[in-house]
């Protein structure tokens, strides 16, 4: 099978950082794979390096089978870029942004003028059309953006960080519209700090972290590969906590407890472990408003399997 | 495969492997009007552009012109060929400026990740800018007159001022974008940009008559390109005894061909290299 994005142990280093050190993914033909990552693990580097904005300094990547290095000029008339930082011209309308690009890719100013209306309708700024680009709110830009992006109908739609930076609101619609997309057959790369969007959006997801693959899979398969299920007690009296974490520890062992608000969370393979938590909880006197078993979320998978906490000791890349 | 957007499918052009010159050169023309839609947008920017060689004209003749040649309107005769010739130079930092500004706003991520002649965003801009030349060379020449400048020669001999301007300002356009793309923020280019354009500006014979001047400070005046677009223009326009432009203009020309030789492959390099 031909994939739509086929990367293979990308390196690429900056003077100081190494910020791939060897990613390998592919990405199959109208499927959305979620490129999740803390800041610095090389997220906007890879996309880049699709982009053919960066050069890698070793390694192949592929878009419907044309290399990134040697064939850029196919790569970039089959590849939409939507970057963290809305690329529009902020002195242009957004009419003038999207006819633009379009007589840039040869259109004609008619067709160009077309697809540009129908693109405005399509992500709602119809009415801000005439307006600057620079006085469109963030969500308005971003959705701008796309849209440039989309003028030439690519096949390959890479989306750097979409939403952030969004309110909700308009998240879920570019949410929404990222299902539309690929409802039309589109194949989509998102990268992004957010769980819940690569819970969403997602077919599959690829986990990088300082510059390497550290896991991938659909959701549920990280779900259930990281410590599988999660253990949650909250004591009815917070004067007992330390009792209560001291318990829990004994009971589950390695799983790594952390408390937050009065409630103990730990990781577990073991479902067992409740009932035998419920046993010494009761022989200790203690009493509990809150203790569950349930799948681990997505966070949770993701701060275990990135470490967690040393996000502020990277450098940007 | 499925046509995205489920509206009317586009058809899209077959998937090539480069772009031919004259395709590239289109989309230059594209990018160019880009910058002439700003200048539609807001047309002051032009009038900004062309007020301080106004004023500078307006100083130097009722400031100097009676102490420097004893005659404001000799010295308007003199001096405003000059002023055109240093403000047109000073104007092409503005394409560095404009290329800094663009670089760091991401736009160019989007105009590079697109199948385009890959030197079509310089071309572009540098074409742009050269029609807020035009347009400059115009009012400031309108204003002269208006102060009563004589064009003593012919309508044919102004255009070919003007054209052996563009063809200066075409090349220093080059040397802009290369220190847009060196000092990449625009800050940075208002303030060291335009001091590097110091020397070619003003240590020329605008102003005063370069036998004036101490001899180190001579050597200087007389290789610069400045100096010899300004005799040539002088020439063109205003001549005061019988010289001739041709000398001035083909050393015009060649140093501008020398500047392009040089400045345009370092542009393109770095314009062109994907860090």
């Amino acid at each position: 099978m031909e994939y739509a994005i086929q990367v293979e142990d990308l390196t690429k280093r900056f003077s100081d950082t190494q910020a791939l050190a060897g990613v390998d993914f592919t990405v199959r033909p109208g499927t959305v794979l979620g490129l999740l990552g803390p800041n610095g693990s090389g997220k906007t580097t890879t996309v880049r390096i699709l982009a053919t904005l960066l050069k890698a300094d070793s390694g192949r990547a592929r878009i419907c089978g044309y290399d990134v290095a040697t064939e850029a000029h196919e790569v970039r008339s089959l590849l939409g870029v939507t970057g963290q930082y809305a690329a529009v011209d902020e002195k242009l309308t957004g009419m003038h942004n999207l006819v633009l690009v379009g007589r840039l890719l040869g259109l004609s100013k008619s067709a160009a003028r077309r697809r540009s209306d129908e693109l405005l309708e399509r992500f709602g700024l119809t009415d801000s059309a005439g307006k600057l680009a620079g006085s469109y709110s963030g969500g308005m830009r971003r959705r701008l953006d796309l849209a440039a992006s989309l003028v030439g109908q690519p096949s390959v739609l890479c989306l750097d960080e979409p939403t952030t930076g969004l309110d909700p609101r308009s998240r879920s619609a570019v949410w929404e519209t990222v299902r539309g997309l690929v409802a039309d057959g589109l194949t989509v790369l998102l990268t992004t700090q957010y769980l819940e969007e690569a819970d969403q959006l997602a077919d599959d997801l690829v986990v990088i972290d300082h510059g390497k693959v550290i896991a991938q899979g659909t959701a549920d398969q990280l779900k259930a590969k990281v410590g599988g299920q999660t253990v949650e007690v909250r004591p009815a009296d917070p004067q007992l906590l330390d009792d209560t974490l001291r318990l829990v520890t004994e009971v589950i062992g390695n799983g790594a407890p952390s408390v937050e608000g009065g409630l103990i969370t730990a990781a577990t393979q073991d479902p067992s472990v409740l009932p035998a938590l419920v046993r010494r909880l009761d022989d200790a006197g203690i009493a509990v408003t809150g203790l569950a078993l349930r799948q681990a979320s997505l966070d949770e998978v993701f701060l275990t399997l990135t470490g967690g906490s040393d996000e502020e000791k990277r450098t940007v890349a | 495969m499925t046509t995205a957007m489920g509206t009317a499918p586009l058809d899209r052009p077959p998937v090539r492997s480069r772009v031919s010159p004259v395709t590239a050169f289109r989309q230059g023309l594209i990018l160019a009007w880009r910058n002439l839609v700003k200048l539609k947008i807001s047309p002051a920017q032009i009038f900004v552009a062309a007020i301080q060689p106004m004023v500078l004209t307006l100083l130097f003749v009722f400031m100097f012109g009676g102490a420097i040649q004893g005659n404001r309107h000799d010295y308007l005769q003199f001096v405003l060929p000059g002023i055109i010739v240093q403000s047109m130079t000073l104007l092409t930092a503005s394409v560095g400026t404009g290329l800094a500004t663009d670089l760091n706003t991401g736009i160019f991520d989007r105009f590079r990740s697109m199948p385009i002649g890959r030197s079509a965003p310089l071309v572009g801009a540098i074409l742009g800018d050269l029609v807020r030349h035009v347009i400059s060379f115009v009012l400031v020449l309108g204003f002269g007159m208006a102060l009563g400048f004589r064009i003593t020669t012919d309508p044919l001999s102004t255009l070919a001022a003007l054209a052996l301007i563009m063809v200066f300002s075409f090349a220093m356009c080059w040397v802009s974008v290369v220190l847009g793309l060196l000092l990449k923020t625009p800050e940075a280019m208002s303030s060291i940009g335009i001091f590097a354009l110091l020397p070619l500006t003003f240590g020329n014979n605008t102003l005063v008559a370069t036998d004036t001047l101490p001899g180190w400070l001579q050597a200087w005046v007389k290789i610069n390109p400045v100096t010899h677009t300004t005799d040539a223009v002088r020439a063109l326009l205003a001549p005061k005894g019988a010289e001739s432009a041709a000398s001035p203009a083909i050393y015009t020309l060649l140093a501008s061909a020398a500047i392009l030789v040089v400045v345009v492959p370092i542009a393109l390099r770095l314009f062109l290299r994907r860090k």
